[in-house]
Parts: C-alpha cells; structure tokens; sequence
C-alpha cells in the first residue's frame, strides 16, 4: 500500500514535469510561427503610449488575423 | 510559407481591455501572499509590538508610494510604469537603472513563489503519507503555467488573478471573524503580547521584512496601456489596492500574535495557514490552506505580467535589443519577452535560496521606492499643476516625498544589519550594469523617440 502510495505522487510528479514541456514547447513553438509569419516590422510596431485603435490590426472583438 | 507585412500603417499593440478591478487584481495579487508568509519574520526580529510598528510604518512608506504613482501614471500612459515616468521626468540612465530593478524585483518575487507553491504540494504530499516527494516539478509547472496564461493574454490572466486575490482577501475576512475580535475567546493578546523585547533596535530590524506587507503594490502602474482608462483605472486600483492591504496587514498582525507566541511566530514558514489549525476548525484549517495557495499563485502571476511589460518596454526602446519589443499579433502581449525571462525565473527558483531570492526582490523594490521621491519633486518642479492634464494630484506635496525618502533610508539601514554583504553586492551590480548602458548599449537608443507624452517643454528648461 505505502509503496502504491510513493507511486502515486510519483506518478502526479511526471504529470507535472510532462505538463510543463508541453506548455514550454507550446510557447515556443508558437513564437517560432509567429515569427516566421509576420514581419519583424509588424511584431516590433507597438508604440508607447498610442491609444489609436484604428490602425490596430486584430482590434478586440473581431477574431484573429488571417 | 507568405509572411504577414504591414500595410497603411498598420501597428500591433497591448490590448486596452483592463479596468480598475484588473488593476486592483494585479497590485493586490502580487503582495497578498506577503500577509500568508513573510512578514511574520518581522517579529522574529523585534517581536510582536515591533512587527506591527513596522507594519504601520511600511504601510506609510507604501502609502506615498501609491499616491506619488497615482499621480504620476495618471500622466504616463505608458506599459513600463516606473522604467517610462523615470525616462520621461530623470533621464536614461535613471530609467534603465529603474527598469533592471522592476525586471528583478518582480523575477525573483516570482521564483520566490514559485518556491512557496512547491514547498505547499510537498508538505501536502508528505502529510499525506508519501515518502521522497520532491519539489521541483511543481516549482516549475507553477512557472511554466503562468507564463502560458500570460502569453495568451491579460484578459484572462488578470481575471484569473482576481478571482484567486478576492478568495485569498475573504479567506482573512473569514478567519478574522471567527475568532472572535470582540471577546477575549480565542485571543490571548493580554497574555502573548510582551513588549519590545529587542528594545527600538528590534523595531527597525523589523522594518526589513515589514515590507513584506505591501511589496509590489506599485505594481499596478506596469498595466498603463493596458486599461481602457489609465487617468481613472489605475489611481483608483492603486489607491483601493493599498487600502486593502492595510485592512488585510493589520487584521493579519492581531489574529496572529493574539494566537501565536512571537518566539514561535518569529520563525513560522505559514502563519495564518497555523493560526487557521489553532482554532480547530477544519473548514477554515482549509480555507486558510486555499487562500496561501492562491495568493501565492496570484503573485507570481502578477509578477510575470510586471516583469515582462518592463523588459518589453525597455527593448521597445532599444535600451535592450529591440526584437524583445514585439507584440503578439493575435493574443496581444509581449510574447518575447514572457518566453525570456521564463528560463531566468527557473533557474532563480531551482537554484537560489528562498532568503537570498526575497532579499534581492526586496532591496530591488526599495532602490525603486528611493528614486520615487527624487522623482516626484523633479515632476513638479519641471510641469507644475496646471501645466499638463493629471488624473490625479496627491496631496500635501512635498511631505509624502520626504517621508518616503526617510523610511527607504531607515529600511536600508535595517537590511544592512541582516544582510549587509547582498545590501553591497547589488549595489555594485547596479553600478556595473550602469557602466554597461552609458558606455556601450546608449549608443543604440534613438534619443528623440525614447520621449512619447505630448507634453509641453519642462518649465526649468
């Protein structure tokens, strides 16, 4: 029983370890595409301070960019 | 594979989604977990009666903070917070100096938690009768998952955040109301409160960690150009933020030390989660262990959040390179720079001792509270009132500077007393990294696009 018991949170150990790749890998493997997508002049066009939506691509509400 | 170039004028930029509640959730949430853990070693320093000296003292330190950011943010609509008003109002060099400090209180907060959250499943994991359980995967699935929040947008992260602060904030309601404050029922104040048993000295030695109370409520700010709106949201978040937190810090104090002896408590890794175990009532023994978790969890997500507006905007403005300047197009955050400072928040929680990770977080937070009061008289004096558009205008100027350059300069002495050589060592860190921008990375900042606010030509120029 106490050994089924170390296997347990054993188990819930790797649950974890696997969770986290997957969500690392998930990150980057998105910006790796997100990067290749998009221009680096489209990534980095951001200016502070800019409260103009109109020029905003993707603004909210309207889905994602194609 | 076509790549997607701009067309028009077409820009990416931080979602405007936020409101004040967002921003409450952020301030609130990076610091509540310092009311479940930490600020207990202040009375280990001082005792009791100390602890709460440098409760009321830090919460007045914290207090000026939050109106002079209030002010100040309420101008510079700016992600960055601090790093832009230091750019806009100091110069550069003050302004990466203030940067680095944001990025490394708020990573190390976050490896602090993390840290907290792994240490939480394996007590849990051994109370429960399992032998060699470890840690570490769940310091780093903690990291991993809110990275992942983060990068999928605030939105999201930040309603995460309020609804695990709000459980955490209720949970001290909860059991502040249960044992009785009216009654000397459960408290044993007239027994367990001893006076200063380290005289006045114990009392600033329990500065240092009296700011474990409020640590990050200046947070906030680094959500600017991300509220729908800046000049109302965030002094209203910020100032709701610190009210809270000096209900929540002194409800905190009197549980506590009515339950606890200060010897005991002086060295407690989770006081409320024991005073909660100390009224033999399972429900709250529960409700106590969910609020630590939670607050835990909501810090080092606020923290993410913070650190990575601040590393984005200083690579947007070329003070570090600029490709961690982007915007994700379709989640709309600094994507480049949450994936980079995840491994650096990993290595932080896997390696480094929790003390020595607090205390870098700590004297961060503090050289950036220092610099406010310089800041603010440098705000005044270059744009009076009247000459720019405020949503908000602290009062009693310049006393509120004053006093917070008073108690930075008393919390440094105190840090000293216990750990003087990290106290030396990060200042030197600082000077080098100084040397670093002046003589080698400025060169690459386009000087006139650094300053953005359409504001007019400083009065003393």
């Amino acid at each position: 029983m106490n050994e089924l018991n170390l296997n347990a949170f054993e188990v819930l150990e790797y649950v974890a370890w696997g969770i986290s790749a997957l969500l690392g890998l998930w990150m980057l493997f998105d910006l790796l595409k997100t990067n290749r997508n998009y221009s680096e002049e489209v990534l980095t066009s951001s200016k502070e301070g800019e409260i103009d939506d109109a020029l905003v691509i993707d603004p909210p509400h309207q889905g994602g960019h194609q | 594979m076509s790549q997607y170039t701009a067309v028009h004028g077409e820009k990416v930029s931080l979602l405007r989604v936020l409101g004040p509640g967002h921003v409450w959730a952020l301030g609130v949430g990076i610091v509540l977990v310092g009311e479940y853990m930490g600020w207990n070693f202040a009375v280990g320093k001082g005792g009791a009666l100390a602890a709460l000296i440098a409760c009321w003292v830090a919460g007045l330190l914290y207090t000026c903070v939050a109106m002079i950011d209030s002010e100040v943010t309420s101008t510079v609509a700016a992600a960055g917070g601090q790093y832009a008003q230091a750019k806009h109002i100091v110069g550069p060099l003050m302004a990466f100096n203030v940067g680095l400090f944001l990025v490394f209180a708020y990573t190390m907060l976050e490896a602090a938690n993390a840290i907290t959250l792994g240490y939480l499943v394996q007590t849990v994991g051994t109370m429960a009768g399992f032998e060699n359980v470890h840690d570490k995967p769940f310091i780093v699935l903690t990291i991993m998952f809110l990275a992942w929040l983060n990068y999928r947008g605030v939105y999201a992260t930040l309603t995460f955040n309020l609804v695990l602060t709000a459980t955490a904030f209720v949970a001290i309601l909860i059991l502040f109301a249960s044992v009785q404050p009216w009654t000397n029922n459960v408290l044993k104040l007239d027994e367990l409160l001893t006076g200063l048993p380290y005289g006045w000295l114990g009392v600033l030695a329990a500065l240092h960690f009296g700011l474990w109370y409020y640590l990050g409520i200046e947070g906030t700010c680094q959500a600017a150009e991300e509220v729908r709106s800046p000049a109302r949201a965030l002094p209203l978040g910020t100032m709701t933020g610190i009210i809270t937190l000096l209900i929540a810090a002194t409800m905190t104090w009197y549980v506590c030390v009515g339950l606890m002896p200060w010897e005991y408590l002086g060295q407690a890794i989770t006081p409320l989660f024991d005073a909660a175990r100390l009224t033999n009532s399972t429900p709250l023994m529960v409700l106590l262990f969910v609020g630590t978790c939670f607050s835990t969890m909501a810090s080092a997500n606020g923290c993410i959040n913070d650190a990575s507006r601040a590393w984005f905007s200083m690579g947007r403005d070329r003070y570090l390179p600029t490709w961690f300047g982007a915007v994700h197009p379709k989640n709309r955050t600094p994507f480049r720079s949450i994936v980079f400072l995840v491994p650096v928040a990993v290595l932080f929680a896997y390696f480094a001792p929790l003390d020595q990770v607090i205390t870098f977080s700590i004297l961060s937070g503090l050289l950036g509270y220092t610099y406010m009061s310089f800041q603010i008289v440098m705000f005044r004096r270059k744009w009076p009132i009247g000459s720019i558009r405020r949503g908000y205008v602290y009062p009693f100027h310049p006393i509120p500077a004053f006093v917070l350059l008073a108690i930075c300069s008393a919390t440094y002495f105190a840090v000293f007393l216990g750990y003087g050589t990290q106290l030396i060592a990060m200042m030197v860190f600082y000077i080098v990294a100084s040397l670093w921008f002046h003589f080698h990375r400025y060169k690459y900042v386009r000087r006139g696009d650094q300053f953005t606010m359409p504001w007019p030509r400083p009065l003393v120029y």
